[in-house]
């Protein structure tokens, strides 16, 4: 079986300035999203208490409500149903610090009455780890990007490296504006995704800058975007079935993984699309832009090659003793 | 053709023997062999990191430093006036100026303080690399005093761990409910400091009309009954001694059957107790726990022998947890929560089942469409995929690593992912075929081309992989490290593994003349 089956190149290139134009747009209105409905941090950034409780039947929301409004220590205590209706979470902005008696304790204690129920999970995460855990957040972003800007640099050259660093902001960038869309609460799963995201959106232009690398070794026609717009084409096979199979995945994920693990699969659909996309339509254009040279490259190939001969003349001479 | 030793198979062959191998002890739960452990989250337990009041062990260090001044002048018939021990400093002033000598002497046995002296007044602070020494102490024996309290309270294998410089982490697997929950935390964040404390018998009738401030001008404290917090006691601010000099404590029951916590003195405690109690015939003595008065009996005798009991209104729950806090020590300074994780039994088995579901499904979906589109390469790469699941498995219980639901989640993506080498692979072997090359130089050439694809889009998911487990804490650790043996696991299946087959199978393919059967390609455009 084969979905693609034509054997003439596909003018990628020639599309790319309506799908930059597509990008920056995205790319902006996320960044609009994030200035004016921002994220949408849960307990593990912003700090604070949740509280699962499972009840026997559908969950008396109101009830809790009413219960729960008593206790001065609930101000602003938001109660929802979580995944089915008779498990509930419970979201405080307020944490404790005693050990011996925490707000998941009283929380039980304050529901008392309500039912037949059972607290499930509870998360208390203090101010200052939640600080913590966000700063460290935002470095492993940083450092992910950094690590893998050198590693492409080193592997190819360094317009490909800036080139698929843009992709992955973009790609990151949209992500995160969907998370501010949908108003997912952020915890360190999300983070997690985030970082998978790099590695698959990476792992896809990786392999069409692989092919590009590959056909400007060899081509003798000089136009870049003739080159990148065959090796896209012949990578394009590869590029679908594999985003199709990560995407199935990620939606069975998604769809039987939980409610626990469902704004991580999310993050990961979101991810995986515009991670396919930005392969194709951000990062190879980028390398045109950049002003990426064929001629000069084969130059310096050539120079490159010149001086390993070099030094394996000088080592040949030195071991025969002639120098 | 020649034969040629197939290395690649036999390192497949090898590495499914070694998957297997040491994945039944995690997968059937056999009694020997290195085993997956499950995170918390998938198994049900309390996760909590705690942070430790450091400057309070400052603190009471010097009223245990105001302690031994006083013992040692009440020993030695020093008489004093006003010893009094703040959080940072200890100040007192010897009536008798031929003293000095005497004082010197026992100042001098005292370890990190600097002392300052204008006359008689002496005022004893602490230097600042005591300070921090102290504090590091707090810690450290912190740790250790969980930990004990912890082992003998009974539950599996807890883990208390120093985390960063001055965090603790506290995980405990197994706890069935919430109500336990709290009982093991109450043990923890016991301070379990045991004082034995003089009434200040010439003004305790005038307790009921003084404030903390007057208390203090006596060198007293108010402190109130467990039981019965109407009631006030007014008693000396430093105690006759405390529960550092411990050896045991162990619950009986008093002749109403009640819980009583008996506990034993070591010989210094025992003198000092001695001592104290033949001085003080008549008087009350307050035996106070992290504040509180548990009893304040009449002493009618001397007391040797360093044996003491306090009842309480307790339940046997609550005196043998007692029991074992005072047993492990005080802490030296308290400890409070900064975070806290808490999953139940039931929600972790639930969190199994879910991810269980999605890698099955995830895995059956991924296996038949690559039988569908590639055909026999489609089986080759499934064997793959299996191959890499099972050597994550076997990698992951012989490192005995935490399995957690992120962890579950980096199994079902590696599913996604490990194809990708695969289909890299075929994609090229293909092109090459269409291309008009032989089988042989199809297969070697799209090995060739596609390794260094696959090499270098790995190790960038690595770089990322690597980073996450550097930043990543607890659940999302087991995430990285997932991601991280599969990617490896897939690179040795995907590159070498099916390179091994598709070698080992070549004649055959070849004599087969079925290119459509073994590479799901159309013989049309093969021309």
């Amino acid at each position: 079986m084969e979905f693609f089956k034509q054997t003439n190149t596909i003018d990628f290139m020639g599309k790319s300035k309506m799908a930059m134009l597509i990008s920056i747009v995205l790319v902006l209105s996320s960044y609009g999203l994030l200035m004016t409905k921002g994220l949408n941090f849960g307990v593990d950034f912003a700090g604070g208490t949740i509280v699962q409780v499972k009840y026997a039947d559908a969950a008396p929301i109101d009830t809790m409500r009413d219960q729960l409004s008593t206790n001065e220590m609930f101000n602003g205590a938001s109660i929802t149903e979580f995944g089915s209706p008779d498990e509930v979470i419970i979201r405080l902005k307020t944490t404790s610090k005693d050990i011996s008696q925490d707000m998941g304790d009283v929380t039980r204690e304050a529901l008392k009455g309500t039912g037949d129920y059972v607290i499930r999970r509870v998360d208390i995460v203090g101010p200052k780890v939640g600080d913590e855990l966000r700063e460290k957040g935002v470095m492993s972003l940083l450092l992910a990007m950094l690590g893998i800007l050198i590693y492409v640099a080193f592997r190819f050259e360094w317009r490909f490296a800036v080139a698929s660093i843009i992709a992955l902001v973009h790609d990151v960038s949209i992500a995160m504006g969907a998370l501010a869309l949908i108003q997912i609460d952020v915890n360190l799963d999300v983070l997690a995704a985030l970082l998978t995201i790099l590695g698959y959106s990476l792992n896809d232009t990786i392999i069409v800058f692989d092919r590009i690398r590959e056909g400007i070794t060899d081509t003798k026609n000089l136009l870049l975007s003739d080159t990148i717009n065959e090796s896209v084409t012949k990578t394009l096979s590869r590029t679908t079935l594999t985003s199709l199979t990560t995407f199935f995945v990620v939606l069975t994920l998604f769809a039987f993984g939980g409610e626990i693990i469902h704004s991580f699969a999310f993050t990961l659909l979101v991810g995986v699309v515009v991670g396919t996309y930005s392969s194709i339509f951000v990062a190879s254009p980028i390398l045109m832009w950049l002003g990426f040279d064929i001629k000069n490259y084969h130059g310096k190939l050539a120079e490159k090659a010149k001086r390993h001969a070099e030094k394996e003349k000088m080592r040949a001479q030195f071991e025969q003793g002639t120098l | 053709m020649r034969m040629k030793f197939n290395f690649r198979l036999v390192l497949l062959i090898l590495a499914i023997v070694f998957g297997v191998f040491f994945s039944i002890p995690s997968l059937f739960q056999t009694e020997k062999g290195a085993k997956i452990t499950l995170g918390l989250d998938l198994q049900g337990g309390l996760h909590m990191l705690l942070g430790v009041k450091t400057e309070e062990a400052v603190g009471s260090r010097m009223k245990s430093i105001a302690a031994s001044i006083k013992h040692y002048t009440d020993h030695n018939d020093i008489l004093l006036d006003t010893l009094s021990a703040s959080d940072d400093e200890v100040k007192f002033a010897i009536l008798d100026p031929d003293d000095a000598p005497a004082i010197d002497l026992l100042l001098k046995d005292i370890e990190g303080v600097k002392i300052n002296y204008s006359g008689e007044n002496y005022a004893l602070v602490m230097t600042p690399e005591s300070i921090e020494k102290t504090k590091k102490e707090a810690i450290s024996q912190a740790i250790e005093t969980i930990r004990n309290r912890l082992d003998q309270f009974g539950l599996a294998e807890p883990t208390v761990a120093r985390q960063g410089a001055e965090k603790i982490l506290v995980e405990l697997p197994g706890i069935e409910t919430q109500e336990d929950e709290q009982r093991a935390r109450e043990l923890i964040s016991r301070a379990a400091k045991l004082e034995l404390i003089a009434v200040d018998e010439e003004r305790a009738m005038r307790v009921y009309n003084m404030t903390e401030a007057q208390a203090a001008q006596y060198g007293d404290v108010i402190l109130l009954d467990k039981d019965r917090p109407e009631v006030k006691y007014l008693l000396k601010e430093i105690p006759i001694l405390d529960g550092g000099l411990l050896t045991n404590a162990t619950v009986a029951f008093d002749q109403n059957n009640r819980p009583v916590i008996n506990f034993a003195l070591n010989s210094e405690g025992a003198q000092i107790f001695g001592d104290f109690t033949g001085k003080n015939v008549g008087k009350r003595m307050a035996i106070v726990l992290d504040g509180e008065v548990y009893s304040a009996p009449v002493i009618n005798e001397r007391i040797g022998g360093g044996h003491v009991q306090v009842s309480g209104n307790y339940s046997v729950n609550e005196a043998n947890d007692l029991a074992i806090a005072l047993r492990s020590g005080a802490l030296l300074a308290p400890v409070y929560m900064m975070e806290k994780r808490s999953v139940g039994p039931s929600l972790g088995a639930e969190s199994i089942r879910n991810s269980m579901i999605a890698l099955m499904g995830g895995f059956v979906l991924v296996f038949v469409f690559m039988m569908i589109y590639y055909k026999m390469a489609g089986v080759i790469a499934n064997i793959a995929l299996i191959a890499n699941l099972f050597i994550i498995l076997a990698v992951m219980s012989l490192f005995g690593a935490t399995l957690t639901l992120p962890g579950m989640a980096g199994i079902v993506l590696t599913v996604g992912m490990a194809v990708d080498a695969n289909v890299i692979i075929s994609e090229r072997i293909r092109e090459l075929l269409y291309e008009g090359k032989s089988l042989h130089k199809a297969i070697e050439e799209g090995y060739a081309n596609a390794m260094r694809a696959i090499i270098d889009a790995n190790i960038t998911t690595l770089i990322a992989a690597v980073v996450l487990y550097a930043y990543g804490t607890g659940a999302i650790k087991g995430f990285a490290i997932t991601i991280s043996i599969g990617i490896l696991a897939s690179m040795l299946t995907a590159i070498l593994g099916t390179h091994g087959i598709y070698t080992m199978l070549e004649n055959k393919i070849k004599k087969s003349q079925n290119p459509a059967f073994w590479f799901g390609i159309s013989k049309k455009r093969l021309g």
